[in-house]
């Protein structure tokens, strides 16, 4: 397993959040461990847009339909299985397999990146349009009433295989957070597989990556439907935390955020859209508690300034700053040692020269 | 007989017209084991048109194109690099975003294990010297660096059949000879078509060469009998030779 072992910094995250996990209920009030779980939730969703958009290069704009139907499917499997241990898979399963059906039309049918973001979005307001007119008791799946606008409470996490037996909210912070480091750790090892590379290089060219003999189309569809189930993982936690999956979850401005997360984090890392999910989350609820400005412009112009001034987002810029700070380090000590060995001679001048 | 036998790649009737121009019209062409063919002919003769009909980057109007007996008139780009065909493209086609080792390594793990592509990988940068720049952003090199890049892809995958367009485009003096030693190099292991501009390297590489005027193929011979021919070199030669 060589990409196991590429994946120091991954590791050295992962730790962190291991950390941060175990720290948390002893640190922070009752009332942040309870809303941790759906920002951890939310971001979860910004990690399969991370994958799918930083790695696959596929703009998803509707990356929410996934996370939404995961969220709706949790719940309704877990009203009509009277526990929450299957739900969660089943929720997953139905992310996935709406997403490859979707994926399938598109990218089998060759649709560009421009349409496929059309059609992302197009997909997710749709749900949100549809859910919305489910109130009334004729609308249900099994036992589960589907309650239109209202939407529907979320049964609490249990033990597994336990239905009568709740999670406290610690219990939920713990299983949340390790929900959020195994799907990071899994995709930053998913990315660096074949199958991995293959997406990034469709990324970056995917008329080169069909003449090298790879069938792009399935590489795509691949990507797109594990950030679906990823998605819909997320949507399991956020649904848990607000108590209720409302219809909301399909709504413009959620897929709008998440596009924004991913763009303030930085497109190509993992980590950086997860930070981002929780720093944004965090300010906008600190703007919410004011009434000087409004949140959303607030939100725009980061969003503005990010564009502009840190298109590459916030990860990829310290990483860039630290590298070019580093190999500046090693060119000066090369020059020095340079210097040492030919004192006098011209061929110095021209080196030093060059280097300033 | 025999000669039937080692036909690798056929093309019959093969046609494609963009509305009213018939950028290729009705060509048969056959390529033997071990050949390395040149494409020549002017601009807008319908040469990198034809390549792109064999590749499955474009679909022909009419007619079939038969690599290895099987039809491949119309099918997708991968499909035919399936087939065990290497291609590099007119413009230098490469993963900017990667570095110089991964572009090659993606291109041989496509075939072979991990640890058998991390060999190839590290043979084809060895072959092309690109050993200083291996762990660069392909995006940051200079165009002929690019053209390597992408020719170590093409090598890395061991493919049996070479299918180049114009691979010297863009490059120096120095670098034209380098890749002609290296096609000639390649071509111990794998059958080779070359579309071409460049008239010098055609003659230092290529033992039969075929002339593409008008959509159609003019004539085909050693580079001596078509620079010989006076309607050649009238359509071709006459400006440039």
């Amino acid at each position: 397993m060589r990409e196991l072992r590429e994946m120091k910094a991954t590791w050295i995250i992962a730790v962190f959040g291991i950390l941060f996990t175990l720290a948390g209920p002893s640190v922070l009030e009752l009332f942040t461990i309870i809303t941790l779980a759906q920002v951890i939730g939310l971001s979860i969703l910004a990690l399969s847009l991370a994958l799918v958009w930083g790695f696959g290069g596929i703009l998803c704009f509707g990356q929410t339909a996934f996370f939404g139907l995961g969220a709706y499917a949790y719940v309704i499997a877990a009203i009509n299985f009277g526990g929450s241990s299957w739900a969660i898979l089943v929720a997953m399963l139905v992310a996935a397999a709406f997403a490859a059906i979707l994926g399938y039309f598109v990218f089998y049918g060759r649709v560009s990146d421009v349409y496929l973001a059309v059609i992302t979005l197009t997909v997710t307001l749709i749900l949100y349009s549809l859910i919305r007119r489910t109130s009334g008791p004729e609308y249900k799946i099994g036992n589960a009433l589907l309650g239109g606008f209202n939407g529907i409470s979320a049964p609490p996490l249990n033990y597994p295989w336990d239905a009568s037996a709740f999670l406290f909210p610690e219990q939920v912070f713990y299983v949340a957070m390790l929900a959020l480091i195994i799907a990071y750790v899994f995709c930053s090892w998913l990315v660096r597989t074949h199958f991995g590379r293959v997406c990034v290089a469709i990324r970056e060219n995917e008329d080169r990556a069909e003449l090298l003999a790879y069938d792009t189309r399935l590489y795509k569809l691949g990507i797109f439907t594990v950030g679906a189930a990823i998605a819909g993982l997320g949507g399991i936690f956020f649904c848990i935390g607000v108590s209720r999956v409302t219809p909301d979850v399909f709504s413009l401005p959620q897929s709008a955020l998440t596009i924004i997360w991913v763009i303030v984090g930085g497109r190509g890392t993992l980590i950086g859209p997860i930070l981002a999910t929780f720093a944004l989350y965090y300010l906008t609820s600190a703007l919410g508690s004011q009434s000087v400005l409004n949140t959303n412009l607030v939100l725009g112009t980061i969003l503005i300034i990010f564009v502009l001034g840190v298109p590459k987002g916030v990860v990829p810029a310290i990483s860039d700053l630290m590298q070019s700070r580093r190999g500046r380090k090693a060119l000066r000590a090369r020059e020095r040692r340079l210097q040492r060995r030919r004192p006098s001679s011209t061929h110095n001048a021209t080196t030093t020269e060059g280097a300033e | 007989m025999k000669r039937k036998a080692h036909t690798v790649l056929e093309t019959r009737g093969l046609s494609m017209h963009f509305g009213g121009v018939h950028a290729v019209d009705r060509v048969d062409f056959t390529l033997r084991e071990n050949e390395l063919r040149c494409l020549i002919g002017p601009n807008g003769a319908g040469k990198s048109t034809f390549f792109k009909c064999l590749t499955g980057q474009l679909n022909p109007t009419a007619g079939d194109v038969v690599i290895r007996d099987v039809h491949v008139a119309g099918r997708e780009p991968h499909e035919v690099a399936s087939l065990g065909v290497g291609i590099k493209t007119q413009v230098p086609n490469v993963f900017d975003g990667l570095t110089v080792e991964e572009n090659i390594w993606t291109a041989a793990r496509r075939w072979h294990n991990a640890k058998r592509a991390q060999t190839l990988t590290s043979d084809a940068i060895e072959r092309l010297k690109l050993g200083d720049i291996r762990s660069t952003l392909v995006g940051n090199l200079a165009h002929g660096q690019r053209q390597w890049v992408e020719l170590g892809m093409v090598i890395a995958a061991e493919p049996w059949l070479v299918l180049l367009d114009e691979p010297t485009a863009g490059m120096t003096h120095e670098e034209t000879a380098r890749t002609a030693d290296l096609i000639r190099e390649i071509n111990h292991s794998a059958t080779i078509i070359v579309v071409e501009h460049d008239m010098q390297f055609v003659r230092s590489i290529s033992q039969h060469v075929t002339l593409f005027h008008e959509g159609a193929i003019m004539m085909e011979g050693t580079m001596e009998e078509i620079s010989s021919d006076p309607r050649a070199r009238e359509v071709y030669l006459g400006s440039k030779a």
